[in-house]
């Protein structure tokens, strides 16, 4: 299956259906086969082997993910949060690139060797396109999204997705044209984040017309849900946890058309959740987990669920700390570390395996096993009913508000203050942001500093998301007798109060 | 004819196309409109029409499954023949969306 299926039927099935924008003056599903088809155009004409793209969560998005699909190359969304220098050494690592950038990111990219275009110049270049391409080649191997992760170690990981794994997620956990004319939803997940991707095609699919918002704040998100009679949203644990905060201390009420509201992306604190549940009582609310590697959404925890742990049983409320049951077409396995299954209850990797798994990196070739199965290094278990549990990383990737922060690179900048002589950074957790960063530092003899002064330090060379929001001072940091780390031993000094220093 | 997920059939006597969504693990004697379906890729146009019995038509986006055989086929062009195995009508499969979660 390729994805330019989704669009094709799309067109066939709901052509004059707004798929983008306002319900008056949006993007028809019939305007936005034009636009890809003359961007493919204009795509192919530039002989790039990928397609890059700086910008928000716009209609430029969509009509970019298929032109690439049209013109035979992968797209890759970048984040508008890294810096200049990060941004040039990520579009390094791709042969042959074709930069797209929203005008108002020139600045980021000005570092960039490679042909660059902003959004609206493509635009005007695709408005001239007399031969469009009308269908992609069908390839359902080739390459339709690359997206960087960001590993345990501060190099990222280029994640690929093959047109199959992205359609066949979305043809298997989509029902065809069942959004009715009046569905629309709000969109606040950036572009270069799996959901930001597999939204974009499952609302093409469902033909539910989507509304943007590309900056995040709670009075704004609530505003143009009234406004747009909103139905549908999603959004990560820290924009739920926003949105709560500002209803019990603003005020605000919940939109009235509002149905359905998904979350994923990090772990949901139970505080929050339980109070979006009374703040919403008229809304089905579904818990989706996934990964980059296994194209977005792979368990679902189910609006019955939510509503039966807020009745109160012990069983159901255990269960809205579930990531819910297998998606269909996919199997869950929980592994001990010599790749041995485990029998119901008991904690070990998550394994998965379906069509939409690709566990394939740039560079790397496929880390899936002979089965096919791929090691998600998420610690979990699955109860008697199926339900997963997802326990945390096994490894040490913090996760802020959404965002995988690693470790090593907040390290490396805190590391090169002249009164730091060693750091350890672990993500801490955190009723907001899920995690939040916190930094033990030893200084070197003789030496000074203060919390203000690193973070203004980090932040420097990290912008902030990475900035550590707590800073300990300890005389050593604990290692194994090989000199290994031990973070999970580093994290329990936050839990103490801090002393004078 | 063998069958894999994302393998493409065309009807060769109405417009239907499908797409496997499952797969079952040996060959099957798949036909649409009472003829045998051909891959996407094969040229020719469909001649004919759907013979009796075989005529009640495709619907777009709508998935025909059988759990005995295992099969599951996405309709993503509609047309006016009916699909069938061994002679067997494929039903539509009911609808149990997933809620929305992207």
């Amino acid at each position: 299956m390729h994805l330019d299926l989704v669009l094709d039927m799309a067109v066939s099935g709901h052509a004059d259906r707004v798929a983008f924008g306002t319900r008056d003056g949006g993007l028809t599903y019939a305007e936005l086969a034009d636009r890809v088809g003359r961007t493919a155009a204009v795509v192919a004409s530039k002989g790039a082997r990928h397609l890059v793209f700086v910008g928000a969560n716009s209609t430029d998005f969509p009509v970019l993910l298929f032109a690439a699909g049209r013109a035979g190359i992968p797209i890759v969304p970048l984040n508008y949060r890294l810096t200049p220098e990060k941004i040039r050494d990520l579009v390094a690592r791709l042969e042959r690139p074709l930069v797209v950038h929203d005008a108002e990111f020139g600045d980021l990219v000005e570092l960039v060797d490679a042909h660059l275009m902003t959004t609206a110049e493509l635009r005007a270049e695709a408005a001239l396109v007399t031969e469009p391409i009308l269908e992609s080649d069908g390839d359902p191997e080739t390459p339709a999204l690359v997206l960087f992760t960001s590993g345990t170690t501060a190099e990222p990981k280029a994640a690929i997705l093959r047109h199959k794994h992205l359609a066949s997620y979305v043809m298997t956990t989509v029902e065809f044209s069942n959004a009715s004319d009046d569905d629309a939803s709000l969109v606040t997940v950036p572009t270069y984040h799996i959901a930001g991707v597999s939204n974009t095609v499952s609302n093409i699919y469902a033909g539910r017309r989507v509304v943007h918002l590309a900056n995040f704040d709670p009075p704004t998100w609530l505003k143009t849900a009234h406004d747009e009679q909103v139905t549908h949203a999603l959004v990560v644990p820290t924009m739920l946890s926003r949105i709560v905060e500002h209803m019990d201390t603003v005020g605000g009420e919940a939109p009235g058309s509002l149905r359905a509201l998904a979350y994923g992306g990090a772990p949901m604190p139970a505080t929050v959740i339980e109070r979006a549940l009374t703040l919403f009582p008229a809304v089905d609310f579904v818990n989706a987990y996934g990964l980059t590697e296994t194209s977005s959404t792979i368990a679902v925890l189910g609006p019955d669920e939510h509503r039966k742990a807020l009745e109160g049983a012990p069983a159901d409320r255990k269960r809205l700390g579930s990531a819910g049951v297998a998606v269909p077409g996919v199997e869950l396995e929980i592994r001990d570390d010599d790749g041995k299954p485990l029998p119901v209850g008991e904690v070990g990797e998550l394994w998965v395996r379906g069509e939409q798994v690709s566990g394939e990196y740039e560079g790397r070739g496929p880390v899936v096993d002979a089965e096919g199965w791929f090691p998600t290094r998420d610690r979990a278990w699955l109860d008697d009913d199926g339900y997963l549990f997802i326990e945390g990383r096994s490894d040490d990737t913090i996760i802020r508000g959404g965002e995988n922060i690693a470790p090593a690179e907040i390290e490396e900048v805190l590391r090169r203050h002249p009164a730091v002589a060693d750091v350890a950074v672990v993500g801490l957790p955190d009723p907001e942001w899920g995690q939040r960063i916190g930094a033990a530092v030893v200084l070197r003899s003789g030496q000074t500093t203060d919390e203000p002064e690193l973070q203004a330090f980090a932040r420097a060379e990290l912008r902030s998301s990475k900035t550590p929001d707590e800073i300990r001072f300890v005389p050593e940091l604990p290692m194994t007798d090989t000199g290994k780390l031990l973070r999970r031993e580093v994290a329990l000094t936050f839990a103490e109060p801090a002393a004078e220093r | 004819m063998d069958l894999k997920p994302g393998t493409k059939l065309r009807s060769t006597v109405c417009t239907t196309e499908v797409v496997v969504i499952r797969a079952p693990s040996g060959p099957v004697d798949l036909a649409c409109g009472g003829s045998p379906m051909v891959p996407s890729a094969d040229a020719g146009e469909p001649t004919g029409k759907p013979a009796p019995g075989f005529d009640h038509g495709t619907l777009l986006g709508k998935r025909y499954a059988d759990e005995v055989i295992g099969i599951e086929l996405l309709c993503s062009k509609a047309g006016d023949g009916s699909l069938s195995i061994d002679g067997e009508g494929l039903e539509p499969k009911g609808a149990k969306p997933l809620p929305a979660s992207d």
